[in-house]
């Protein structure tokens, strides 16, 4: 990989952080309203997983969709600006943090309703099969998608048509408050690929490169027909499920262990050790990507409200 | 034109959309290699092939959910959920994901669906298979509802359902399929969220959809040996709701009487009788009237069943009730 994809990579992960934290502020100062999932902790598996893509492949996920947006070229701007629920939003201000998206960034958003969106994305595989696009949909989901129907009904149905799709099961080890085990029979989730016969491959979701090579990988095997595939990234949340999470699921000594381990430290010990970049340099990666955030900030805040009129618009495309 | 049952006009216009635009397939249970539970795709496997006609897994979130995204990258999907009990099952992916999704990322994604689904009772299906939701389903805004009453209609809908690019329910009677009726041939196009005048009369507007529109206009023609001349009003697509005609022919009888197979409470009769009191007050001579299924599950018992449904006398009843007082 060329020290510029090292770079940007590094650079994406530290904007999502300090996007994700200003966001924190603002909700707390009443600027963000609804819910706010915070991808802080799992920068590396989205990060990585889509660094492996081609323009072509798609990418759809759950509702902790901040970081996927980032990694899928979305502006900084027009995130902070769905946050924010302005016209300038990526969503035009209708969908929030939960909804995100952006189709010409191949990026299908931003889904809320646990594991619904699972069946949509074997539809997006399933559409470019039919036409005979070489493109593979990363479908990204939590441990917790798992255990509602849609996941199997999506899973049997991707590998009884062979549709071009990779499972990216982000184990964060909490569905909401509960651990895995105590709500999935099997706390491995990629062993629930065999009963689809389905590959799966499980990687430390932390670190970058190595989500990215496995990633690579399968997706190429996918893209030459090997079927749908399963990967389960092990990652942490450092932060609550929401804001406002009281996290008595929990000990704080846990999250500690956690965050020693933290995704972009370890990508950043790894640049240094490989002498990739120096410590300078990516300072200089962590000053440019606050002031991406605080350019983002004031321009969400600039921006106008939608027009009323906006609230009757995109019900249906044909009135 | 043709005369040909309520099946083949199905059939034809969805065989017709699939040798116009390749982007239209099928998918569903049994629809493939059976030929549809109720012979509406039968031959279509054959002629367009395994891509085309995709039999599934007994997985309505499946069924409903991959077809949404199909849609999403510009496919066509007309995708059949054998009976409307069973979109139960994928009721989150109709009126949370399909119903919304165009709304809630801002216009960027359009879902271009159809889902095909059989509604109504009368076959002593017993209570989970006999149901006539068909309301709950217009309750959400984004979805486009269509309930045909006659073949030329199911076909001029359905064609106009497979183009549009928003998610469309499309209801089929299980108990229609057999009636016959004029259809014109080729390129036949019936607007979506038009309701239309059905039969002219003086004395009463009846309010009806689908099945409903056979057992109201048996009821018109005893009326009519009466004296009685109503006027039918067959609504067509539920959502969106075209008050338009239902208004007009209103203000010339000055009494409605609404009839429909689902049950009375928070369903279409409700909307169109509030909905005529609302916009229509000044014109209003009579207790506007309510024909509807009884408030129980429906037994499996023949006689207790037919009770239950709406019959060609309970509309009667109604009707002299609203002139008579």
């Amino acid at each position: 990989m060329e020290k510029s994809e090292h770079f940007r990579l590094y650079h994406e992960m530290v904007v999502i952080r300090r996007l994700e934290e200003k966001a924190a502020e603002l909700y707390q100062q009443g600027k963000i309203g609804g819910f706010l999932h915070l991808y802080i902790g799992q920068e590396a598996v989205s990060t990585g997983l889509i660094s492996a893509r081609r323009p072509e492949d798609r990418v759809i996920t759950a509702y902790r969709d901040h970081g996927v947006a980032i990694n899928c070229g979305l502006s900084a701007r027009e995130v902070m600006a769905e946050l924010l629920g302005k016209a300038t939003g990526c969503s035009k201000g209708k969908g929030g943090s939960m909804h995100m998206a952006d189709v010409h960034k191949n990026f299908w958003g931003g889904h809320a309703i646990v594991g619904a969106h699972l069946p949509i994305a074997a539809g997006l595989a399933l559409g470019d099969a039919y036409v005979g696009n070489q493109a593979v949909t990363m479908c990204m989901f939590g441990d917790g998608a798992t255990n509602i129907g849609y996941f199997h009904e999506a899973l049997n149905l991707s590998k009884v048509w062979n549709l071009p799709v990779l499972w990216v099961c982000e184990n964060n080890l909490y569905g909401m408050g509960t651990a895995v085990e105590r709500a999935s029979a099997v706390s491995e989730i990629s062993q629930k690929a065999l009963g689809y016969g389905m590959p799966s491959r499980r990687v430390n979701g932390m670190d970058l490169m190595e989500v990215r090579q496995v990633a690579s990988e399968m997706i190429e095997q996918i893209r030459q027909g090997a079927g749908p595939m399963m990967l389960e990234a092990i990652t942490y949340r450092f932060r609550g499920h929401s804001m406002g999470d009281p996290e008595r699921y929990r000990k704080p000594e846990e999250v500690h262990r956690y965050q020693e381990n933290d995704p972009i430290g370890i990508y950043r010990r790894y640049l240094i050790d490989q002498k990739i970049g120096t410590e300078d340099e990516l300072n200089a990666l962590d000053d440019d990507a606050m002031a991406v955030v605080q350019d983002a900030v004031e321009f969400a805040e600039a921006s106008p409200e939608p027009a009323p009129e906006e609230l009757y618009t995109n019900v249906y495309v044909e009135a | 034109m043709a005369r040909i049952t309520m099946r083949e006009a199905i059939s034809q216009a969805l065989w017709e959309e699939m040798e116009r635009d390749p982007k239209v397939f099928i998918l569903g249970e049994e629809v493939g290699v059976w030929g549809g539970t109720y012979a509406v795709t039968k031959g279509f496997y054959d002629h367009f092939g395994p891509d085309r006609v995709r039999d599934t897994p007994i997985a309505e979130a499946a069924i409903v959910g991959s077809a949404i995204g199909a849609a999403l990258t510009g496919l066509r999907p007309v995708a059949e959920i054998m009976t409307i009990n069973f979109a139960f099952s994928a009721m989150d992916h109709i009126v949370n994901q399909a119903a919304k999704i165009h709304y809630m990322f801002g216009g960027q994604m359009t879902v271009p669906l159809v889902i095909r689904a059989v509604s109504g009772g009368g076959r002593q299906l017993g209570a989970t298979h006999s149901q006539t939701p068909d309301a709950i389903f217009a309750h959400f805004p984004g979805l486009k509802v269509v309930a045909p009453g006659t073949p030329a209609d199911a076909k001029g809908l359905l064609k106009a359902a497979i183009r549009s690019d928003d998610p469309v329910l499309f209801i089929e009677h299980a108990t229609l399929y057999q009636v016959r009726g004029e259809v014109p041939e080729g390129d036949y196009i019936v607007p979506l969220g038009k309701s239309t005048v059905q039969r002219e009369g003086r004395d009463l507007t009846l309010v009806t959809y689908s099945k409903m529109l056979e057992v109201s206009t048996k009821a018109a023609d005893q009326l009519a040996r009466e004296g009685i001349e109503v006027e039918i009003v067959d609504l067509r697509s539920l959502r969106p709701l075209d008050m338009g005609p239902v208004l007009a022919s209103f203000k010339k009888t000055n009494r409605a009487v609404i009839v429909e197979e689902g049950w009375k409470s928070y369903g279409v009769g409700s909307e169109v009788a509030a909905r005529l009191y609302e916009e229509a007050f000044d014109y209003v001579d009579a207790p506007i009237k309510r024909v509807a299924q009884k408030e129980v599950p429906l037994p499996y018992n023949r006689t207790l069943e037919q009770s239950a449904i709406p019959g060609v006398e309970d509309v009667i009843t109604a009707v002299k009730e609203v002139l008579h007082g």
